[in-house]
C-alpha cells in the first residue's frame, strides 16, 4: 500500500470518502456472481467531474489502475479490480441536473441511479418515463449504459445507449470531453448528427469513465398494466412477438421459462406491458393483438391468455437465486435474432439439466423484433465450491454456445470477452487495440477487461 | 377408478331439461336440450361441448341432483374437446403440484379453518370472528397439498382432480379437527359435492364458510354496527355445488345491516366473473368476457350497490378492480363481516 496514494486520494475527496481499510476494500471484492473476489488497494467516492478528473491524473502519474463502480450489480465481475488500484464508486455523483419535459430528455451524473430517476419522474414529471431495467433499482444509469444495458420500453426503443441525446466523459489521460449537442454549447438535445465518437458505451469503463447522460425520456401513459399468455411449443414464440411487434401495441415484451416452480416448467410465458391514457385506448391495442394477430392461436389452442389488466411487476429472475439454497445466481445474457429462441431455450435447458441446476431462461425483444436480448441464469449455493463450479462451467459452456450459434455475448466476463475477441473480425479488432492504445496509453482503465492481446 | 355416480334415467325422465335451458350462455329450448343432454350421456359430440363457459350453475339447476355439469366435464375430457387452450391447461395442472416439503400436520382438537391455496389471505381471518380458530394450510410454500383440485373442471380434467384428491383428503384429515370450516366456496364444494358424485370417501365433516360467519356474528350480535351499505354479491361459480348454503348470504347481509340490491343478475341468474371464460379456445371469448363484465357491473351499478362483496380470491382477482373503476368498493365477505363488529380490516 502506497500511503502517498492514499493521502493524494484524501486531500481530493476528503477523510470521509476514500478507504484502504481491509473490511470496507472486502465489500468492493466481490460482485454478486460466481468471480473470485479481486481486492482494490483503495476505494475512492468522488463528488464531483474535477474530482474524479484528478484521481485519473494521480492514477497516470503513479500508473496504477482505475476501476469505475456504478452500482456492482453486473454480476459478471466486470466491476472487480482484477488488477487492483482505485476502485471509484460513482454513487456520490447522483444528481439530476435537468429534466426537459418539451425535449423529453433528461440530464444526469452517470451515478444517478434508476431507482432515483424512476421516482423523480413519477413525483415530478408524471408523463415522462425512461426505460427502466431489470436490475434492481440501485443499478446506475452510467453503470447500464457502459454495459449496453436494456429496459423495459426495449421493444419501442431499443438498447438503452440508443436512447442517448449526449454524453460527458473522462478519458483515461483525464480530458473531459462531450459528444453529441452539448459539445458545441447547443444544449444536451441530440447525440446526432454530429461525427460518431461514441467509443465509452459497451466498453465497461475501459475507455473512460461515464460523467454525465443525457437521456431521452418517453411519454409514460396514466395506465400501465401487463397482460400475459403462454404457450408449451417453444417454436411458435418468434411468431408470436412477430405478430405483436407487427401492430406495435405494446411497451415491452419478455418471455421466460423456469423449471421452478412447476407452473412454469417447459412453458413459455409472454409478459406483454400495455399502457394507455384511457381505458379505451387500452382496449383499443388489445384487440389490434389479440383479436387482430393472435386469435389464429387461440381457437387453435396452442396459446392462451393467463390474465390481462394486471399491475406491472418487473421481471425477478433473482428469485431463481433460492433455487439452489445458498443464494447466488450469475447469467450470461446474449443478443440473437428472435428466431433462435426455441434453439437457445433448448440448449439452455440441456445446460442447466447436466449440472444440475433447475433452469431458467429469460428473453426480451429489442426494437420491433429486430433482436431478442436472451439469458441464461445459473443459481448456485455459495457456500458450496461444488456448486459454484458447476455454475461457472455452465456459464463458460454457455458463453461458447452463443459464439457457436451466431449471437453476441451481452457484458461478458473477462472469458465471455476472449471469445468474443477471437471470433472478431482482425480488422475490428485492430481497430479496437488502437482505440484502446490510443486513449489509455497507460492502460489503466479497468485492466483486464477487453484487452485485444 | 372414481367414476360419475349418473343415473342417466332421471335425464330421461326429466321433463324441462333445466340444466340447459336454463343456462345462460347458451340459447337452448327443450326439444334441443333433450337430444343434446341424450348426446352427452351416450359419449356423443354435442355442441354444449364446446360452448359451455364451464360456470357450474348447470349443478344447481339440475332438479334431479344429477351432476349435469360433471357429466358434461367429464365428456369434454373423454372426447378431448377441451373448452381451453392446451398451454392454460398444463399450466394449470403444474401450478398444483406442490414442491416445496411435505405439509407439517398438527393435531387439532375441535374445529378449524382450511385456508386451501389461499394461505397468502391468511391477513383477512384475524379478529374475533376467527378467534381460537387453528387454521390449516397456513404456509404457503405448502398450500398445493391443501389444494382441493376441482378448479380443474374449467380445464376438462376431471381425471386429475379424482387422481389427486384422496391425497389432499388424506392430509386434511390428518389433522383430525372436528369439522374443517372452508374458506373457499370451491373446497366446501368439493368435500360435500364433487366427492360424493364421484364416490371418494371424505372422512372429514365440512362446514361452509358463510355459515360458520353467520354464527359467528350471532354470537357477538350485541357488537354489530349496522353497516347501511348497499351491497351487491359476486356469487362464484363453485356456490353452484352448495346451493343450500346460498341463503346464508342474505341472512348476513340482514345481520350486519346492509341492503342486498335488486338486480338481474343474481342468485340463480348470478353471471360469472369470467376468469376463465376469457382464455377459452371459442373465438372472441375475450370481447365476449368483457361485456359479461360490463353487463354485469352495471346491473349492480344501475342497482345503486356501493359495495360489490366477494368470497372467491378469483373473482376479487378478475372485477376487484373493474368494479373499483365503476366506483363500487371490492370488499371480501369476511372482511364486511369484521366491518360491522367494527374491526379494521386488512
Amino acid at each position: 500500500m502506497n500511503s502517498t496514494i492514499y493521502k493524494s486520494l484524501v486531500e481530493i475527496v476528503g477523510e470521509d470518502y476514500v478507504s484502504d481499510r481491509p473490511e470496507e476494500l472486502f465489500t468492493y471484492s466481490k460482485d454478486l456472481g460466481t468471480s473470485e473476489p479481486k481486492w482494490p488497494d483503495y476505494v475512492a467516492v468522488p463528488k464531483s467531474v474535477e474530482e474524479l478528473q484528478k484521481i485519473i491524473l494521480l492514477a497516470n502519474k503513479a500508473t496504477i489502475p482505475i476501476v469505475p463502480l456504478g452500482g456492482g450489480l453486473s454480476l459478471a465481475g466486470i466491476a472487480l479490480p482484477l488488477h487492483g488500484g482505485i476502485l471509484i464508486d460513482m454513487k456520490r455523483m447522483d444528481e439530476i441536473i435537468e429534466v426537459n419535459g418539451k425535449a423529453r430528455y433528461a440530464l444526469v451524473e452517470a451515478g444517478v441511479s434508476q431507482g432515483k430517476l424512476f421516482a423523480y419522474l413519477r413525483n415530478h414529471h408524471p408523463t415522462l418515463a425512461h426505460s427502466m431495467p431489470d436490475a434492481p433499482p440501485a443499478a446506475t444509469i452510467g453503470g447500464n449504459l457502459a454495459i449496453h444495458g436494456q429496459g423495459d420500453l426495449a421493444h419501442p426503443h431499443g438498447f438503452n445507449s440508443d436512447m442517448i441525446n449526449g454524453l460527458e466523459v473522462i478519458l483515461p489521460t483525464g480530458e473531459i470531453c462531450r459528444f453529441g449537442s452539448c459539445s458545441i454549447g447547443s444544449g444536451w438535445f441530440t447525440q446526432h448528427p454530429l461525427p460518431d465518437m461514441a467509443f465509452f458505451l459497451g466498453w465497461g469503463g475501459a475507455t473512460g469513465i461515464i460523467t454525465k447522460v443525457s437521456l431521452r425520456l418517453f411519454p409514460c401513459k396514466k395506465i400501465r398494466e401487463l397482460d400475459m399468455l403462454v404457450v408449451t411449443d417453444e417454436e411458435l414464440v418468434p411468431d408470436i412477438f412477430h405478430e405483436i411487434t407487427h401492430v406495435g401495441m405494446t411497451e415491452d415484451l419478455v418471455v421466460f421459462s423456469q423449471a421452478i416452480p412447476p407452473m412454469t416448467d417447459r412453458l413459455h410465458h409472454i409478459v406483454a406491458n400495455i399502457s394507455g391514457d384511457s381505458e379505451e385506448e387500452l382496449e383499443f391495442k388489445r384487440r389490434l393483438i389479440y383479436e387482430d394477430r393472435l386469435s389464429k392461436y387461440f381457437e387453435q389452442g396452442t396459446a392462451g391468455i393467463v390474465a390481462t389488466s394486471q399491475d406491472l411487476e418487473k421481471p425477478a429472475v433473482t428469485k431463481t437465486a433460492d433455487w439452489k439454497k445458498g443464494g447466488g445466481f450469475e447469467y450470461v445474457g446474449s443478443v440473437f435474432p428472435v428466431a433462435a429462441y426455441p434453439e437457445l431455450y433448448r440448449k439452455g435447458v440441456e445446460i442447466s439439466t447436466r449440472h444440475e441446476i433447475p433452469y431458467t431462461v429469460t428473453g426480451r425483444v429489442i426494437g420491433a423484433g429486430h433482436a431478442i436480448m436472451f439469458s441464461w441464469s445459473y443459481a448456485f449455493n455459495r457456500a458450496d465450491p461444488e456448486s459454484v463450479r458447476h455454475a461457472n462451467e455452465a456459464l463458460h459452456e454457455t458463453d461458447d454456445l452463443v459464439l457457436e450459434f451466431g449471437g453476441t455475448i451481452w457484458k461478458p466476463a473477462v472469458y465471455g470477452q476472449q471469445i468474443v475477441m477471437k471470433h472478431m473480425d482482425a480488422n475490428t479488432l485492430l481497430l479496437m487495440k488502437k482505440l484502446k492504445n490510443m486513449l489509455d496509453p497507460n492502460n489503466i482503465m479497468n485492466p483486464g477487461n477487453w484487452e485485444v492481446a | 377408478m372414481t367414476e360419475l355416480i349418473f343415473d342417466e334415467n332421471k335425464c330421461f325422465a326429466c321433463s324441462t331439461y333445466d340444466c340447459l335451458t336454463k343456462c345462460q350462455y347458451m340459447d337452448i329450448d327443450a326439444d334441443t336440450a333433450k337430444v343434446e343432454i341424450e348426446k352427452i350421456i351416450n359419449q356423443e359430440d354435442s355442441f354444449v361441448l364446446h360452448d359451455c363457459v364451464t360456470c357450474y350453475a348447470c349443478e344447481e339447476y339440475c332438479q334431479n341432483g344429477n351432476h349435469p355439469f360433471y357429466l358434461i366435464v367429464r365428456q369434454q375430457e373423454e372426447l378431448d374437446l377441451p373448452p381451453l387452450p392446451e398451454p392454460l391447461i398444463k399450466r394449470g395442472v403444474q401450478m398444483g403440484i406442490p414442491f416445496r416439503g411435505e405439509p407439517e400436520i398438527q393435531e387439532i382438537k375441535g374445529p378449524a379453518l382450511n385456508l386451501g391455496v389461499f394461505s397468502p389471505l391468511g391477513n383477512m381471518t384475524k379478529g374475533k370472528l376467527f378467534e381460537g380458530l387453528p387454521i390449516i394450510s397456513h404456509d404457503p410454500r405448502k398450500m398445493f397439498h391443501y389444494f382441493c383440485q376441482l378448479m380443474y373442471l374449467h380445464y376438462a380434467r376431471t381425471s386429475v382432480i379424482n387422481q389427486k384428491l384422496p391425497a389432499i383428503i388424506e392430509t386434511i384429515a390428518a389433522h383430525k379437527a372436528d369439522e374443517v370450516i372452508h374458506f373457499h366456496d370451491e373446497c366446501y364444494g368439493t368435500y360435500v359435492s364433487y366427492a360424493p358424485a364421484f364416490g371418494i370417501d371424505v372422512p372429514f365433516k365440512s362446514v361452509h364458510l358463510f355459515e360458520y360467519l353467520y354464527n359467528k356474528l350471532l354470537e357477538l350480535k350485541d357488537e354489530i354496527k349496522p353497516l347501511n351499505y348497499k351491497v351487491a354479491y359476486q356469487r362464484p361459480c363453485s356456490s353452484r355445488l352448495s346451493p343450500d348454503k346460498h341463503p346464508f348470504v342474505e341472512k348476513i347481509f340482514d345481520l350486519i345491516g346492509v341492503e342486498s340490491v335488486e338486480r338481474e343478475y343474481v342468485g340463480e341468474n348470478a353471471l360469472c366473473c369470467g376468469a376463465t371464460i376469457a382464455g377459452q379456445k371459442k373465438k372472441g371469448s375475450r370481447r365476449f368476457t368483457l361485456d359479461l363484465q360490463e353487463k354485469n357491473m352495471n346491473d349492480m351499478k344501475d342497482a345503486g350497490a356501493e359495495l360489490c362483496v366477494f368470497n372467491c380470491p378469483a373473482c376479487m382477482q378478475t372485477l376487484g378492480k373493474p368494479v373499483a373503476k365503476k366506483g363500487i368498493m371490492p370488499i371480501f365477505m369476511s372482511d364486511l363481516c369484521r366491518l360491522a363488529i367494527g374491526e379494521k380490516t386488512t
